[in-house]
């Protein structure tokens, strides 16, 4: 789960980071409410998670009311790189003297929590500029270590002293939230040397979830992608028109690509997972057919745990129910194939001995009809 | 590091040679019970399973003990698989290294990243092996199956395979079998992004195996373990074909794709990145899994020349 700079902050705010004022808002009644009270001029922050919010004018400086009416209305309807403005965020412009960059991640290959930071900050980290790397461990940076970084960086007195403050702050953040990811980018040093995180990316890891129910407030989900990850699959809504659906992300994965490749556009991932049953595969026809822009179904399955005939017994309880009116292009292939094959005979589902086949099909089938 | 084909198979003159005991943590849960009698039915020979309040009891002739302690010190196994909600898999996998495991299989998904990196520290104390967590286990074709997948699309043979994704594993193996290469030893990474034995440590594993003609890795987007595999084959000048299947190649940016760990950040994890690395490897990467059998027969013969 990646949360919004708002909400990373109220995290930095409540582990004593220090964070510019802010207040953050979803209309823009209440967005001249937090105006009057902030005072100008600050800066309008579009919510969205995704970088590059700046380049994209998604965030502004704001000197006056005039310039709220306009440049409000127009970040909150901002699209960056597919991302929407989920809320926007008014706040106080500091007096910056320097940019720094600081974060600690899960490094996956070295199976440790790795620190990288940066006299260099403001910019996306793969431009960042003389990286200081330290692998932690857990996450644990003692106060040794984080003076090491703050020397490396070329920091002294009064911001060396904060910078260790809040690098250990950050840390103690991570391991107890569980991030797999905690970024300040930039962290600034004000004119008067007090250093001050101007950003924040949180990531959570999801499997912990269950352990952190004072973070479920941040969970923005799409109504769909709750309800799939309910029965137990996973979801993802794409831009295209053929719905993908197998078992096992991998596979559906693979499906993805080749159906790409072949010119098809798919309109969902969804891995129906190792636990599927008649049920649970209803329910994920079901959410497809909630997706208005779907033209077509597109499956494979490799039948091993999971039964091929579990799934077309789904498929015909569908048809049965009037829940699917799109044509359906399937191979199955393992387990019970066969017997899925006679079940399926007659219906809107063509079946294919191999998933090449069944997407040249899908992919002329619904470029046909549009 | 203990040594997985000696683990797995043992030496000739063993008395217990190609029968290695497995112990089953979670015997009588729903997935462990169904895949124990699975398992039983390919021929694994499971001589102990652990359910906490159950001991005493048995499924399907299987005894079960109360704690892995107890199972261990009846039957001395040193393999142990684990079917137990993820949320439990911290104090099911410590029981088991401190038991004296030294292959654990895991098969749990939505293990969380802390769980899964305390046990690779107690691990690598211990001198033990985990595979996974979120993996379909380890199977040596014809000899023995330790995990949850089918038996039908494999058979024994000379190449090994190492995959991050499961169902991608029984696809691509199916396909090698079609074509005649059968497998010596398929190897379940698993999708997270913390992995007991990461693809470059199971590739080690598997490197000297006397049985071994030739490496397909199944790999996915996500970190960059398959950046790391190509440049230590480079590094290690592997001279066997190694032929290579990556899946998300049309996955969106920052979207994670049904496994914790397939997820692009920026370019890093991206599809792009691992092709570039394996081609410096000399290590072809199949468009489809059905091209993984094709550009084996290809490196295969190239060498036989």
């Amino acid at each position: 789960m990646r949360l919004l700079e708002y909400q990373a902050k109220s995290l930095f705010a409540d582990y004593g980071i220090p964070i510019p004022q802010g207040l953050t808002s979803t209309t823009i009644e209440q967005g001249r409410k937090d105006a009057a009270q902030l005072g100008f001029p600050f800066v309008i922050k579009a919510q969205m998670a995704v970088g590059g919010r700046g380049k994209a004018g998604a965030i502004q400086k704001c000197h006056n009311a005039d310039e709220l009416e306009l440049k409000y209305p127009e970040i909150m309807q901002k699209i960056v790189k597919g991302e929407k403005t989920r809320a926007i965020l008014l706040e106080k412009m500091a007096d910056i003297k320097k940019e720094l960059y600081l974060s600690l991640f899960l490094n996956r290959s070295k199976r440790c929590y790795t620190i990288i930071a940066s006299a260099e900050g403001g910019v996306e980290i793969e431009s960042v500029k003389n990286q200081i790397i330290r692998e932690v461990g857990l996450g644990d940076v003692d106060a040794k270590t984080a003076e090491q970084v703050g020397n490396e960086m070329g920091l002294k007195d009064k911001a060396l002293g904060q910078f260790v403050t809040i690098l250990q702050k950050l840390s103690k953040i991570t391991i107890e939230k569980e991030a797999e990811l905690a970024e300040i980018n930039p962290l600034a040093i004000l004119k008067d040397d007090t250093v001050i995180a101007l950003d924040g990316k949180v990531i959570i890891d999801d499997n912990s979830m269950f352990r952190h129910d004072e973070l479920r407030k941040f969970q923005e989900v799409s109504e769909l992608e709750e309800r799939a990850e309910k029965s137990g699959f996973s979801l993802v809504e794409l831009d295209g028109n053929i719905a993908v659906v197998g078992n096992g992300a991998g596979l559906v994965m693979s499906t993805l690509d080749m159906l790409s490749d072949n010119g098809g556009k798919p309109a969902c991932f969804l891995d129906v997972g190792g636990g599927a049953t008649t049920d649970t595969v209803y329910e994920a026809l079901t959410l497809i057919s909630k997706m208005k822009k779907v033209r077509g179904i597109l499956v494979n399955l490799y039948g091993g745990i999971v039964k091929t005939t579990t799934v077309a017994t789904a498929f015909i309880k569908a048809y049965d129910n009037k829940l699917i009116d799109v044509p359906v292009f399937a191979r199955m292939s393992g387990a019970e194939a066969d017997k899925s094959k006679e079940m399926l005979k007659g219906s809107r589902t063509k079946m294919f001995d191999t998933i090449e086949e069944a997407i040249n099909a899908a992919v002329i089938e619904v470029n046909k009809n549009g | 590091m203990a040594d997985l084909f000696d683990l797995l198979i043992g030496k000739e003159g063993d008395k217990d040679y190609k029968k290695k005991p497995v112990i089953v943590q979670g015997i009588t849960g729903k997935f462990g019970s169904l895949h124990t009698q699975q398992m039983l039915a390919y021929g694994t020979n499971i001589v102990a399973g652990v359910t906490p309040g159950k001991g005493g009891q048995k499924f399907d002739g299987v005894p079960i003990y109360e704690n892995m302690q107890e199972a261990v010190n009846a039957t001395g196994a040193k393999i142990s698989i684990i079917f137990v909600p993820a949320k439990f898999f911290l104090a099911a996998a410590v029981e088991a290294l401190e038991a004296g495991i030294k292959l654990l299989i895991a098969i749990p998904e939505h293990v969380p990243v802390k769980d899964a990196l305390t046990i690779v520290e107690l691990s690598k104390k211990k001198d033990a092996i985990v595979v996974g967590p979120n993996t379909p286990g380890v199977i040596i074709p014809g000899i023995i199956k330790i995990g949850i997948m089918p038996a039908s699309p494999f058979k024994p043979g000379r190449i090994a395979v190492l995959s991050r994704s499961g169902t991608l594993m029984y696809e691509v193996s199916h396909n090698l079998s079609l074509a005649n290469f059968g497998q010596s030893i398929c190897f379940g990474i698993g999708g997270d992004p913390i992995n007991g034995a990461p693809l470059i440590q199971a590739f080690d594993t598997i490197r000297n195996g006397a049985n071994i003609d030739g490496v397909v890795v199944v790999g996915e987007i996500g970190g960059d373990a398959e950046e790391m595999l190509a440049q230590h084959i480079i590094d290690t000048k592997f001279d066997k074909p190694v032929v290579a299947y990556i899946a998300g190649r049309a996955a969106p940016k920052e979207k994670r794709m049904g496994h914790a760990g397939a997820i692009i950040y920026g370019t890093y994890g991206s599809a792009e990145s691992k092709v570039s690395m394996y081609a410096k490897a000399n290590v072809p990467v199949a468009k489809r899994p059905a091209e993984v059998p094709m550009l084996l027969a290809g490196k295969l013969k190239g060498r036989n020349k």
